[in-house]
């Protein structure tokens, strides 16, 4: 039975929102039941920013991911909040370029990714939210890496999707 | 069948009033409800229809109090501070019994309070915000598929009833995007003409007023007893509720509505495999109050119901209400934007039940 | 026989319930004389205030709203905007106007809002009995200023025809007095215009009238013409204080 509840942390403008949203996209093109939650209010202006996506066959209740399935962290300050909110045996998925401390939990599955340089060698710094995202659907498999291409050519701007298709594509390498 | 789309609940809310043929939006600026305006924004002048950003809330209710009198679909919207300065407009709406459709993404209170989702303008919604002696159909939504549909219910009820209706989410329901469907849909009421809408002669040989001024005691009394007549048809026809798990008997069942439900229906699965069985009612009216469904599961529960709400305890005192006396009543709340969780409900449960056992 | 002088069609035949001496009713038919004149009747609305005209909807002939204190601007908003080919005109004191409802009048002078407002101002709060108004003038006595206005207490009076006048929505403004039948000439001719410029679409259009309280001011309603002439007039001077139509030949 498909269900994962995911949450995605780092600062404004890493692209924390849209990753989730073209993941909650993805779930709905295979018609399962998606809910996508902001965090919302004056953090969404630079400071940390954070976002829930459930995807699953069974209706959804509650839209904010308090135990998660999988946590992606782009900082620090992300890392330090939801380390402890990743279930046993979940995973737990770093941008290890910025986050500059080791995880304590010995009882989840993580993978850490240069996330960062990966991007940078693709092209821009900007796309490494789409190198995290591509590990995440490799390795949790809650959607197809074909439903999420075509969340992102329908949804996502034309002129970066060829950009962000092979940076989800290194990051479903990397954590392969 | 339309295709679905993923949707932010205060976006879906404008996109179903214009679905519902929504005219006229008057807005200002609020967290967490300003993306409804924005929407609004753009949107509406591309369907060749009016938006326009108030100078206040207050300027913004009596807007829709113009509007509303000439007979045009009209819409507001705010969170909890701004609804309480709408409230002085939304009486007026109340005593001149004119139709509109009023939104409040509700957030923590007393005051300025906070920004993130709470329950605690239950009381302002369903006991009256504003001064006298009246009512406003009150809907609770728990998703972003119900919210359109009732968005455009609303402005069915309102019609009928010529009468305001207020859409209640919180910053949870604002905020989440989830599928929605715009079903093309034809109202099965009987929607009277609006032969009173003061929108100028045009032929008519009397004028139309629209007002809520009755000087004299007795044509004042008069209205308000057609008021109540009106108010006590809308609580005959227009109660609408969720039974959740109350197929059989339970040992408790929770009352909660809004997106807390959805939480407390997490939290009942978490107690089924504990062995504790749990119903739920879900208000979807919060006025008029679904005292019904109280009744209709009264034999079904061993030790009582429980309210559990994003404030201080404010439906609670409904609840008690219909129970009546029949059954204990507990309550159990957080407020400030804190969000219970599966688990803290879980606990609470526990506790009354582990305590009666 | 013909008949020279009659009620305008767009007041009704009934009694109003104003004090002897009063201005507002001179101020009503002026204004429905020009729904008459323009011919527009049938799509006139208008809103009335809180105040001693709360009951104007009931002496008017056209649709008609009562709206919340202060809140008639706001109203007429809605309404223009439900209904675009409409003539709205507002009809406020000033308390309602320059006091609880100041935002929602320059808010929509500023919007350039296609109404017309009937600014009646006696310096005084009539209905409740006459309290100290935002235009009550300094050294004015009334019943919350019994020792007249200070305005080191109670701070000094609104000139809103000039205030609206610096409002680039505003498209007319002028000030009237109706103490004589050359100022009530020179009203109507002011209210016309008011009303002709909303229904060429132009923009936010005022009429301020002057006008007495021989109740509230405890004089007789000749010694309150000559008290609005010596007091009020100087104060709050008469004229055209915003015309974009000025120097446009006819």
């Amino acid at each position: 039975m498909p269900h994962q509840e995911i949450i995605f942390a780092g600062f404004g403008g890493q692209g924390i929102l849209s990753m989730g949203k073209f993941l909650a996209y993805a779930g709905l093109e295979e018609e399962l039941n998606v809910s996508w939650f902001p965090s919302y209010g004056p953090e969404m202006r630079g400071g940390t920013s954070n976002c829930s996506v459930i995807i699953s066959d069974s209706p959804i209740g509650a839209p904010i991911v308090t135990d998660a399935t999988a946590v992606v962290v782009m900082n620090r300050p992300s890392l330090d909040k939801f380390e402890s909110h990743v279930v046993k045996g979940g995973l737990l998925i770093i941008d290890s370029d910025l986050v500059n401390r080791e995880p304590e939990r010995t009882d989840i599955e993580i993978i850490k990714i240069p996330a960062q340089r990966i991007a940078e060698e693709i092209g821009s710094k900007k796309i490494a939210n789409m190198v995290l995202l591509g590990a995440l659907v490799e390795k949790t498999k809650i959607v197809s890496m074909e439903s999420l291409l075509k969340a992102l050519k329908e949804h996502g701007k034309e002129q970066f999707y060829e950009l962000n298709k092979k940076a989800l594509e290194r990051g479903a390498e990397y954590a392969r | 069948m339309a295709k679905k789309v993923l949707m932010k609940g205060n976006e879906a809310i404008g996109e179903a009033a214009i679905h519902a043929g929504c005219q006229c939006f008057f807005g200002y600026p609020i967290t967490p409800q300003t993306e409804i305006a924005a929407y609004m924004a753009r949107r509406m002048p591309q369907v060749g229809r009016v938006f326009l950003q108030a100078e206040s809330e207050v300027a913004a209710i009596n807007m829709v109090y113009g509007a509303a009198g000439a007979g045009v679909r009209v819409m507001t919207s705010s969170s909890s501070p701004g609804i309480s300065l709408k409230s002085e407009g939304i009486s007026y709406i109340a005593g001149a019994e004119l139709p509109c459709v009023i939104v409040n993404i509700v957030r923590g209170g007393p005051g300025l309070g906070g920004i993130q989702p709470a329950q605690s303008d239950y009381f302002q919604a369903t006991k009256g915000g504003g001064h006298g002696d009246y009512r406003m159909v009150v809907y609770a939504p728990s998703s972003v598929q119900e919210l359109v549909d009732l968005v455009q219910e609303a402005f069915d009820v309102a019609d009928q009833y010529r009468n305001p209706v207020m859409i209640m989410g919180d910053g949870m329901l604002g905020q989440m995007m989830e599928p929605v469907e715009f079903k093309e849909r034809q109202t099965t009421r009987n929607l009277p003409e609006k032969t009173w809408a003061a929108n100028g002669l045009r032929g008519r040989k009397i004028h139309n007023v629209i007002n809520s001024l009755y000087l004299k005691p007795e044509e004042l009394e008069a209205h308000n007893k057609k008021l109540q007549q009106k108010y006590a048809e809308i609580e005959k026809n227009e109660v609408k509720y969720e039974l959740y798990n109350l197929e059989n008997e339970v040992d408790i069942v929770i009352v909660s509505y809004g997106t807390l439900a959805r939480i407390c229906k997490n939290a009942i699965k978490m107690l089924e495999k504990e062995g504790i069985k749990v119903g739920l009612i879900r208000p979807i009216t919060l006025w008029p109050y679904p005292k019904k469904a109280f009744d209709e599961v009264m034999d079904k529960v061993k030790l009582g119901f429980i309210s559990i709400e994003m404030n201080e305890g404010q439906m609670v005192e409904d609840v008690k209400l219909s129970v009546n006396g029949r059954k204990p009543v507990f309550f159990y709340g957080r407020s400030g934007g804190m969000v219970p969780t599966p688990a803290e409900i879980v606990n609470k449960i526990k506790e009354i039940v582990g305590g009666a056992k | 026989m013909a008949i020279v002088f009659e009620r305008p069609k767009a007041l009704l035949d009934v009694p109003t319930h104003y004090c002897p001496g009063c201005t507002h009713g001179i101020i009503h038919r002026l204004v429905a004389e020009v729904i008459d004149e323009l011919g527009i009747l049938d799509k006139t609305i208008g809103v009335a205030p809180v105040g001693c005209s709360v009951l104007a909807y009931d002496y008017f002939a056209c649709d008609m709203y009562e709206a919340a204190h202060g809140r008639a601007p706001a109203v007429a908003t809605g309404i223009k905007r439900a209904v675009p080919d409409s003539i709205v005109f507002t009809y406020q004191g000033d308390g309602d106007l320059a006091a609880i409802g100041t935002a929602e009048i320059v808010h929509a002078a500023a919007r350039g809002e296609k109404i017309t407002t009937i600014f009646v101002n006696n310096a005084i709060y009539g209905m409740t009995g006459g309290q100290m108004a935002p235009t009550t003038l300094p050294g004015q006595v009334t019943e919350t200023s019994p020792y007249g206005r200070d305005v080191n207490t109670a701070g000094y009076p609104i000139r809103v025809s000039e205030m609206i006048a610096t409002l680039d929505g505003a498209v007319y403004v002028e000030r009237v007095s109706v103490d004589s039948v050359p100022n009530i000439i020179k009203a109507k001719k002011a209210i016309k215009k008011a009303f002709e410029l909303q229904m060429q679409g132009k923009g936010f259009t005022m009429v301020e009238v002057l006008s007495i309280c021989p109740t509230n001011w405890g004089l007789s309603p000749n010694e309150a013409i000559k008290w609005l002439r010596e007091n009020m007039i100087p104060y709050y001077p008469l004229g055209v204080k915003k015309d974009i139509t000025a120097g446009e030949v006819k």
